[in-house]
């Protein structure tokens, strides 16, 4: 499944600066993979050490959290369009 | 006398040096203050706590900035009152409320904004900024009066009169025209290129520590304890996480003998996403568009609410969301019964506090401790359907027939 991956700011060091990657795979932990082959280190940013997507890591499927689908288990499609985006951590208010 | 070490990233544990920065580059988890416990525990008594100030600032060892040069309005040590009368309404013997209303700008903003506001002249910044809907923008615009510093309160431009003249008597509020979103996004460019102390973005991890003197206070008048259950408003979950480990550290540092406290979320039905979360047993709270009239608690996307699910299953606490028709219930049963008017975020308190009697979960007996961390007067609105009054002329005979005649008849 080839998919279009937008990358936030502080993670395109990794991408030689690049906004947005194509990459392949069925599920998001496939396209994490994926990312990793060709980005390395990207897979430590985004996943724990127990394979669970990071608490402050946002990964959005065509507009949907992924958090709230299946997870990193979730089903992608042909040209479907994923944004990784920092959770504002800090919150505001 | 600051003891800290580090910020460290709650997530992941890398080590940060103390600036004005709070998310962590790595993994992007939340920044908070790692202090040199080894060495507070060389000093900290229950002795050297009493003879401190009666502010937050008692407490400085365990805060990350100094007393010697806070900026202080007396934020801190607000009554701890025996609620006996809403007790025997709600059949508990042991129901006290921490009144928070009774900070310098009725609300427990204050502990957050005097912490953040005396880190910000540390790091030399000479503005301090937020944005805010209400409580938070009162307790920044009066810091930043009294440390002399340009102050700039963003705040919707729609919001309650109350709140903007409560905020803008203090000399520094901009309203902008759009609603609170328009307005945190307008602050998160505006802190790009600025050099501004934002209380609530870059001194977040200072700023939330200043909660955290809630739960010693809780602690200490209560005869240097930890009580059963705390009832906590939530709307980021910083206050929940912070009393939470107030307490802990307090039993940690030896002294109190143990932290076993339950600890309860009150949300309201119109913006529950961390009550919900607990409900469901899920660890990470779905963000939702809030609608309630608890605005002190309409945060949607709430920052700290997976650790606040997270402390709420490990102490063996709950989750409640509160019908909106019961907040101004609970507001009116709290004046009724104690004579403190408290604003709708302690109203879900109060209601939430009757509904986990009801349910069992705290038992007559056992010690609680409601949390009111505002004035009701900043939200008049939401109780004036619920509040009765008379007119009469001023005459002996038109208060006969008014009002000893209703009385009467």
């Amino acid at each position: 499944m080839a998919v279009t991956v937008k990358i936030p700011t502080p993670l395109r060091k990794l991408t030689n600066g690049e906004t947005s990657v194509d990459t392949d795979g069925s599920t998001i932990g496939a396209i994490v993979d994926a990312l990793e082959l060709v980005y390395p280190g990207m897979k430590e940013r985004l996943v724990d050490d127990s394979g669970e997507l990071r608490h402050f890591v946002n990964i959005y499927l065509n507009g949907e959290d992924v958090r709230y689908l299946d997870g990193l288990a979730s089903a992608v499609a042909d040209r479907d369009e994923l944004s990784i985006v920092p959770a504002v951590a800090g919150g505001l208010k | 006398m600051p003891n800290v070490q580090s910020l460290r990233c709650k997530e992941c544990g890398r080590d940060y040096p103390e600036e004005p920065i709070y998310v962590c580059d790595f993994c992007f988890g939340p920044l908070e203050v790692n202090y040199d416990y080894d060495e507070i525990a060389k000093t900290l008594s229950r002795e050297s706590i009493q003879d401190g100030p009666l502010t937050i600032w008692r407490y400085d060892q365990l805060l990350p900035a100094s007393r010697d040069n806070a900026v202080n309005i007396g934020a801190g040590m607000t009554p701890l009152l025996k609620a006996d009368n809403l007790g025997r309404e709600l059949g508990l013997n042991n129901l006290w409320i921490k009144n928070d209303a009774a900070n310098p700008t009725h609300s427990f903003k204050d502990r957050v904004v005097s912490v953040a506001s005396t880190k910000a002249i540390e790091f030399d910044f000479d503005t301090i900024a937020c944005a805010s809907t209400g409580n938070l923008a009162g307790a920044t615009a009066a810091h930043g009066a009294k440390a002399g510093m340009n102050t700039m309160v963003f705040i919707p431009a729609d919001l309650e009169s109350g709140k903007v003249l409560g905020a803008a008597i203090f000399g520094s509020v901009v309203l902008v025209n759009g609603n609170y979103d328009d307005v945190n996004r307008l602050c998160s460019e505006l802190g790009d290129d600025r050099r501004w102390a934002f209380v609530n973005i870059n001194m977040r991890p200072y700023y939330s520590e200043g909660s955290k003197s809630l739960g010693y206070e809780l602690a200490e008048q209560l005869g240097w304890h930890a009580p059963q259950h705390v009832i906590v408003p939530v709307a980021s979950g910083s206050l929940f996480t912070k009393v939470y480990k107030g307490l802990n550290e307090f039993a940690s540092l030896g002294i109190i003998d143990s932290a076993d406290t339950k600890m309860h979320i009150a949300q309201p039905f119109g913006c529950s996403p961390v009550a919900k979360a607990f409900v469901e047993k899920q660890a990470h709270p779905k963000p939702v568009v809030p609608d309630t009239i608890a605005k002190s608690l309409a945060i949607g996307s709430p920052a700290d609410g997976y650790y606040s699910v997270s402390i709420a299953n490990k102490t063996g606490g709950t989750g409640t969301i509160v019908p909106e028709s019961e907040i101004a219930e609970g507001m009116k049963l709290l004046a009724e019964t104690e004579g403190i008017f408290t604003e709708t975020a302690g109203g879900v308190v109060i209601s939430t506090l009757r509904r986990l009697v009801r349910e069992g979960v705290i038992g007559p007996d056992q010690e609680t401790v409601a949390l009111i961390t505002g004035t009701g007067l900043k939200t008049l609105e939401a109780i004036a359907d619920s509040v009765e009054t008379v007119t009469i002329d001023p005459t002996v005979r038109s208060f006969d027939d008014v009002v000893t005649g209703a009385a009467v008849g």
